[in-house]
């Protein structure tokens, strides 16, 4: 009779604030029957892992424009796995440029989006690769 | 370990995780509640309330801040919509309150209505007692953005707030049949917009012509700028008086009795009406019932009296 909801959070890491892909990737989950925590602007690695941690989410979508990934991404997969919740999947969307994929992928990121991809794929991706 | 003795180690994870079993409906939750109950009981539970956009989590956001300044534990449960089309939903009070998201004296929640109808979800009573049991002094409810009629926030909280903003005009006599009568304090919030005198002084006039007893408490009508922080400390402090009064007049016990009546009717309620409805799914019965009513062979009212006096009389239901 019970049935696991798959719960996510989207919000954006740092200092760029360019909150329209996070918004439509998150209304994206919203009509794809997810329950999205949508933390928003300017969050700290620190204030994300807690969040996520507290609402219990099955996985991690952050939006970052700022070219700060290479420090912000490997900061919250670290801090997941400080606290020991590194089974919540972390992926990316935005401007990230082709070299830095494997290296973010190394340090514990699940999936990275770059721009152009559907809402679609990433919906169908977080269903395949993500839940209880 | 189970979860429940790891939520009064004070693991956090696990409190997270009962809370998400419980919004899930998984019947493993109901032996970490029994050993989680006794240890419920002393959080002081504030509801927040109003129209959507009237301000409620930045309000929710500072109230915390205030607390946190006291010393104090604060939980909070922020309640918003699902969709009743695709059950999805976008839980957004968080992102007024994320100052506090890294402070180890807040646990934040966010939960979707699920269908719920009374502007909080079926699993708010749960969530709000995991968080007592936690540690949490203070426990706020924030509701979704409410009309008239969604009240079912008045049996939670000990102290309701209802938040109003300047501009919406003549519709206080319209929403008075509801609202009006849950508040403990009223705030008009967004208090420099203009109007807000007059907001503030028709919900004054329509508390005055209330039929109030003797004894009975007057709310506040008060007046904020959540953004700003203006009005805040004076917000707190007449919890303070409301809490007060609540002990010193007696009330509280009537609130807790009659909170804890509702709370025990409602669950005996749903697990007789899984029980029986459930049987009579698995067994086919229901469909004979269905059917049998649309020849008018069969009348629900005498069907539901044979369904009830064989259950009734089953003796695995007696002894349970």
């Amino acid at each position: 009779m019970a049935e696991r909801k798959l719960r996510i959070l989207v919000g954006k890491p740092g200092l760029d604030g360019h909150d329209r892909g996070a918004k439509v990737v998150a209304r994206a989950f919203r009509d794809a029957g997810l329950e999205v925590i949508y933390t928003g602007l300017h969050q700290t690695p620190e204030q994300i892992v807690s969040a996520a941690i507290q609402e219990d989410v099955d996985c991690i979508g952050l939006s970052i424009l700022s070219g700060a990934h290479n420090t912000l991404l490997p900061r919250v997969c670290d801090l997941l796995k400080e606290k020991e919740a590194d089974d919540i999947a972390v992926f990316c969307g935005g401007v990230i440029p082709e070299d830095d994929i494997p290296g973010l992928k190394k340090s514990g990121l699940k999936e990275v989006f770059t721009p152009g991809t559907s809402t679609e794929d990433i919906v169908s991706w977080v269903k395949a690769n993500v839940g209880c | 370990m189970t979860l429940a003795e790891k939520i009064l180690q004070g693991d956090i994870r696990a409190a997270a995780r009962l809370m998400r079993n419980v919004d899930d409906g998984f019947s493993s939750a109901l032996p970490e509640l029994m050993v989680l109950y006794p240890h419920t009981g002393k959080a002081y539970v504030i509801g927040i309330t109003g129209p959507p956009g009237a301000g409620k989590s930045t309000l929710t956001d500072q109230i915390t801040a205030s607390f946190r300044a006291r010393g104090k534990r604060v939980g909070i449960v922020a309640v918003d919509p699902t969709s009743p089309f695709t059950g999805g939903a976008i839980l957004g009070d968080r992102i007024r309150m994320n100052r506090h998201a890294d402070d180890e004296g807040v646990f934040i929640r966010s939960l979707a209505t699920r269908g719920a109808l009374g502007g909080i979800s079926r699993s708010t009573g749960e969530v709000v007692n995991i968080m007592d049991a936690m540690g949490m002094d203070i426990v706020i409810i924030e509701t979704v953005g409410v009309g008239q009629d969604e009240i079912d926030i008045v049996r939670m909280a000990h102290t309701t707030v209802v938040v109003m903003v300047p501009g919406l005009g003549d519709d206080i006599q319209a929403i008075k049949a509801g609202i009006l009568e849950i508040a403990d304090v009223f705030v008009v919030n967004k208090a420099d917009r203009e109007g807000a005198d007059r907001t503030a002084r028709e919900l004054s006039m329509m508390i005055e012509m209330g039929n109030r007893k003797e004894g009975e408490w007057l709310p506040k009508v008060m007046k904020t700028e959540a953004s700003r922080c203006i009005g805040i400390e004076e917000l707190v402090a007449e919890f303070e008086t409301h809490r007060e009064f609540l002990s010193a007049s007696g009330i509280i016990h009537r609130f807790t009795e009659e909170k804890n009546s509702a709370i025990f009717s409602e669950m005996l309620k749903e697990r007789l009406f899984n029980e029986v409805y459930g049987s009579l799914l698995d067994n086919g019965e229901l469909k004979r019932i269905v059917a049998g009513m649309g020849t008018r062979s069969v009348d629900p009212y005498s069907a539901v009296q044979e369904v009830l006096e064989r259950f009734l009389s089953r003796p695995e239901s007696r002894a349970a």
